[in-house]
Parts: C-alpha cells; structure tokens; sequence
C-alpha cells in the first residue's frame, strides 16, 4: 500500500492539475480558442481596426524576438529597433527596387537579420548586463542615421524613406488588403510562435536558460557558451527582422525616423509588461504598446506620455513580473477556489 | 579491500595508465605560488580524496582540472591525452563532470531541465532541427528525457522533478548538481566540497552515495573536502596539501597517522 500511495504522489506531482484538466490541455485548449477569436475577429472589424491588429501581431513577433535574447538568453539589448529597421529597409528595397513580390522579401529579411545580429553578437560576447546595454543603445541610434546616408540614397530614398504599394489578396479571395494581410500576418505569428515554443523547451533551449542562470556551469556542462549567445543574438535578430519587414508591408512606408530609440525602448516596455521570459506574453506586449499610447492620448492630448507613464507605472505595480506572472497568480486562485468548492 | 570485493576494478586500464594523471602542476598568481609541483595518479574507479588546510591550493587544483585555470608548467592528462589544450566548455564531452562548491544551478529552471543540461554533450542538435522540431532530435531529447529521469529517481528526487530548483533545500539542491553531473555519465566525476554545509546524517548519506555511485555506475572519483570523516570513510587514496605542495599520499590510514598531515592540520609543535 506505501509503495502505492508513493507513486500515485508521484504522479499527482508530475502532472499538476487545474480545475480536471492537466496544464498543457489547458493550454492547447486556450491556443485554439485563442485561434478562432483571432481568426473571427476581422470579419466584424473595419480594416482601420484590422489594421491595428495586425500591428499588434507585428509588435509581438519583434518582443518575442527581444524575449529570445533576454527573458531566455539573459542579454540585454536596447537596440533591437536597428533589426527592425534592416528588416523593413530590406523588404521596401527588394520590392521597390527589384520587383521582388512582398512574401518571398520575408525569408530574405530574416536571413539578413540573422546574419546581422549574428555578427554583432560576436564582438558583444565580451560585454555583460549594463555594458552590453550601451553597446546596442548605439547600434539604435546610429541607424537612422546611417540610413540617412547619401551614398545609400539610391536604394534608401535617404530622408524621404520608400512607398510601397500594399499587395491584394491572392488566388482572388474576397478580401479587403487589410484583412488579407491580417491573415498573411496571423499565419507567419503562429509559426514564430510555434518554433519559439519549441526551442525554448528543446536541448538548444536549456543550453540558452542555462548560460542565462550560470554561465560557468552551462560552460562545465560542455555548454559552447559564446557560440550559443551569438547564435540567439542572431536568431533574436530574424524575429525582429521579420516583424519589421511585415511592418513595412502592412504600413505601405520605411523612413529612417520611424526607427528611432524609442521603438525599441517600445519593445523593452512590452517585454516587461508581457513577462520576461515567458514566451505568450509577447503578444500582451504587443497589445500594450500598440493601444496604450493610443489610450493615454484619449485620456490627455497634451500630457499624452505623462498619462502613460501612470498606466505604465500602474501596470507594473499591479502586475511586478509582468502578465506571465499575473496567469499565475490566477490560475492557482482559481484552482484553490475550485478545489475548495468540490 | 581485495580486488574480487572491487566491482569495478575491471575497468582499469589494462596498458597501466592511470585514468587522470596530475603531473608536476604549477599555478603562480602574481608573485604567489599556488600550486607547487603537484604530482599524482588516480586509477580508474577508484576514489581520491583531496585534503588540505585551508590555502593549501585544493580549489587551484579543481580549477585546473576543469579548466578554468591553466598550470604555468606541468600537464594533466585524461586517459593519456593532455586536457590542457582543451577550452572549458570541452571538458564535459571526453567523460570529466563536476559539481560545484557553493551550489551553481540554474536557478530558473526546474530540477528535471537542470539535470537534462547536464547531458548537453551527449545528443546533437541546433536551433534551426530544435525549432522545427524534427523527428530525430526529439527521439534523441526522448532517449535523454529517460535517463534523466532514472537518475533523478536514482538520487530519491523523483517526487521533485518537475519543480523550480529554487525553493528546495540546501541538501536537496547538492543532490540536484550530482543529478546533472551523473547524466553526463562521466568516467571521472570531480566534487568540490560536497559536505559543505549538509548536517551530521546528511554527511553520512552522502558518504554511502558516493560509494555506490562508483561501485553502481563504474565512476572514479575525485573529491575536495574539508569534512575528514567522509574523505576517510570514501577515499581509497588521499591526497594532502599544504602551502601549494603534495606533502603526503596514500591509503586513509597511513595519511591519517603521517606526522607531516598533523602538523599541518594541527601546528607544528615547537621541540
């Protein structure tokens, strides 16, 4: 009977559960709901709202990009506004310039992110925490104005930046372009998503958790720890390279002032709200930088920021580690309440 | 103790190459000499025990066995072959694990991804096979995933797995680093201190783990220890140290009594 009880604890241990249902039910079930909510929603929205949302999506694939490094990485970067930026200049070059069409400028826009963050994660491997923060501080504010340059002015458009013409739904589907690229948009988050989830529970995303927690025994582990940490620079590069190339498609325009610092304190400010390191919490990031700003200057036009610093600071004291640790706390409440009630 | 009691006796090498050979080590950190000539041989499945007062350069020594320091002159070498051309981060791969002084988890992971790092080495993968997550590389993460699990169980932490390492005990905690270094399945497992901080019957405990942990999985063993009554109990040689210098070696009773490892614990007394 002892040997029983022991393994049935076991058990209970193994797979906790809320409310009947294990925690990755759970969250299959909420992911498909999540789904149909999302895949519903244009149809009753105008497209300028269609619009908006699909920016949500495009903000939360560049978080994700920034949690990669951070949340699980543990390098800071205040400069991922520059892969945003090379994301979006090399989609509006390739389609303006060479007639390449809008889908096939993605995979080139991360492949040059990739590479890109790739080669700056090397020389920053021999910078930690603050030190490597100023390093990509720079690199954010140093590329508007290299895009400004005249020498690149042929394919940049230098200060009055590139129009792209914004595509039609394919294959003649009875869709407006806004929503057409709403899906367009949706499909490309759902696999960024479904890859991040993946590797971050993959061998390759506890080498990455390990370096973050104690990089001397990630390296006694046989943990290449230089190779891995340029390697997330890199990858955190394509994913923000992405989101900026469909930023660029869906705001029909790049200009170099549209990169500024501020964009990327942006996505620091939802990376934090959303919950570092944990991976759903990009698209609650997403949602908070895209309609908070918008809400604070509903609320005051002249002292619009002054009124989001009130929402940020709130939200911070509501939630301290962000919506990640806000699930929590709810999930368990609601499961202490169920439990008691049974 | 015979050599038919010896389970793992077996394993030793039959060319007579000790498993790690520690030889004529230097270590100088400005003008101060750590580590002066440190020579000594640990056979395959046998366990050594490092001791020494403290300052006597026992952590100089670990540190030079996993690399974190390199020796000015002298050369150690694993199963014939130097490991002082070797980064840390290649340690792990030719079968040296460890665990650590002062506890060195990853604090935000929870105990089973702890130990799964710890058998980093023995599968292959790269971000672009683990974000797709093909076929071959969950297999493998399967295989490792199984393991893990048997040596969790192994060390009675089977009802923990899946929680953060964070909260658990001190003791708890020491036996989660020997998880992780054991699925590595290391030829040569090194231990910084593993007493350190652990109660009267922990240390005991201890003492009888690590002699199955050899005699179960054929892993020779090499600790660094202040608490004499485990190096004693575990040790089938022990090595001394005082002021960077081999001042005794040999079996625990003969170091127990040798005059030169008295003075050094107690004093020289003035004749």
């Amino acid at each position: 009977m002892a040997v029983r009880e022991d393994i049935a604890e076991t058990a209970v241990a193994a797979t906790p559960r809320f409310g009947g249902l294990t925690v990755p039910a759970w969250q299959r079930l909420i992911t498909i709901a999540a789904l149909l909510v999302a895949l519903a929603l244009p149809l009753f929205l105008k497209n300028f709202h269609v619009f908006q949302l699909t920016l949500v999506m495009i903000y939360s694939i560049a978080i994700l990009g920034l949690n990669l490094l951070t949340g699980i990485n543990g390098q800071f970067s205040l400069g991922h506004s520059a892969f945003y930026a090379i994301g979006a200049y090399t989609t509006a070059v390739l389609m303006d310039r060479f007639g390449v069409p809008y889908f096939l400028t993605l995979p080139a826009a991360g492949i040059v992110c990739l590479v890109a963050g790739f080669l700056f994660g090397l020389p920053a491997l021999r910078l930690e925490g603050l030190y490597l923060a100023l390093a990509t501080f720079a690199l954010a504010v140093a590329t508007p104005q290299l895009l400004k340059l005249s020498i690149f002015e042929h394919w940049t458009g230098g200060v009055q930046g590139i129009v792209i013409i914004k595509p039609d739904a394919p294959f003649g589907l009875p869709l407006s372009q806004d929503r057409w690229l709403y899906y367009f948009t949706l499909a490309i988050l759902v696999l960024m998503f479904a890859a991040a989830m993946r590797l971050v529970g993959s061998r390759t995303g506890r080498a990455l958790k390990a370096i973050r927690d104690n990089p001397l025994a990630a390296k006694a582990m046989g943990v290449d720890t230089a190779l891995y940490k340029s390697l997330a620079f890199g990858v955190s590069a394509l994913y923000t390279g992405v989101a900026g190339s469909l930023g660029a498609i869906v705001v029909q325009f790049v200009a170099p002032d549209s990169f500024t610092f501020f964009l990327a304190v942006s996505f620091l400010v939802g990376l934090v709200v959303g919950g570092v390191g944990w991976i759903p919490g990009a698209l609650i990031g997403g949602i908070f930088i895209m309609y908070i700003p918008n809400l604070a200057e509903q609320v005051s036009k002249g002292l619009a920021w002054a009124v989001y610093g009130v929402i940020l600071i709130l939200v911070i004291y509501v939630m301290p580690t962000g919506a990640a640790g806000f699930v929590r706390l709810v999930a368990g409440r609601l499961n202490r309440l169920m439990s008691s009630n049974r | 103790m015979s050599e038919a009691s010896r389970p793992m006796a077996g394993l030793a090498r039959d060319d007579g190459r000790p498993l790690l050979a520690v030889s004529d080590v230097v270590v100088r950190f400005g003008g101060i000499v750590a580590l002066d000539g440190i020579t000594f041989d640990l056979p395959a499945g046998r366990i050594l025990g490092l001791i020494g007062p403290n300052g006597a350069g026992k952590t100089t020594l670990f540190n030079c066995l996993s690399r974190l320091y390199t020796p000015v002159s002298g050369d150690i070498s694993f199963e014939g072959e130097s490991i002082l051309r070797r980064p840390p981060h290649r340690i792990a791969e030719i079968g040296i694990g460890r665990t650590f002084q002062n506890l060195a988890l990853f604090k935000g992971m929870t105990v089973v991804d702890n130990v799964l790092v710890g058998g980093h080495t023995r599968t292959r993968s790269d971000f672009f096979s683990d974000a797709l997550g093909l076929p071959a590389v969950r297999d493998r993460d399967r295989g490792l995933h199984h393991d893990a699990k048997e040596i969790i169980d192994y060390l009675g932490l089977g009802p923990l797995a899946r929680l953060p390492v964070a909260g658990l005990p001190f003791g708890t905690q020491k036996r989660v680093e020997l998880a992780r270094a054991l699925v590595m399945r290391p030829k040569l497992l090194l231990l910084d201190e593993p007493a350190g901080g652990l109660n009267h019957e922990e240390v005991a405990e201890l003492g009888r783990l690590i002699r199955r942990i050899r005699d179960d999985h054929g892993i020779t063993i090499l600790l660094v220890e202040h608490h004499m009554g485990l190096v004693m109990s575990v040790s089938d040689i022990v090595v001394a140290l005082n002021f960077g210098r081999k001042i005794c070696e040999g079996a625990p009773s003969a170091v127990q009594q040798d005059p030169a490892v008295i003075a050094a614990y107690l004093g020289t007394a003035k004749t």
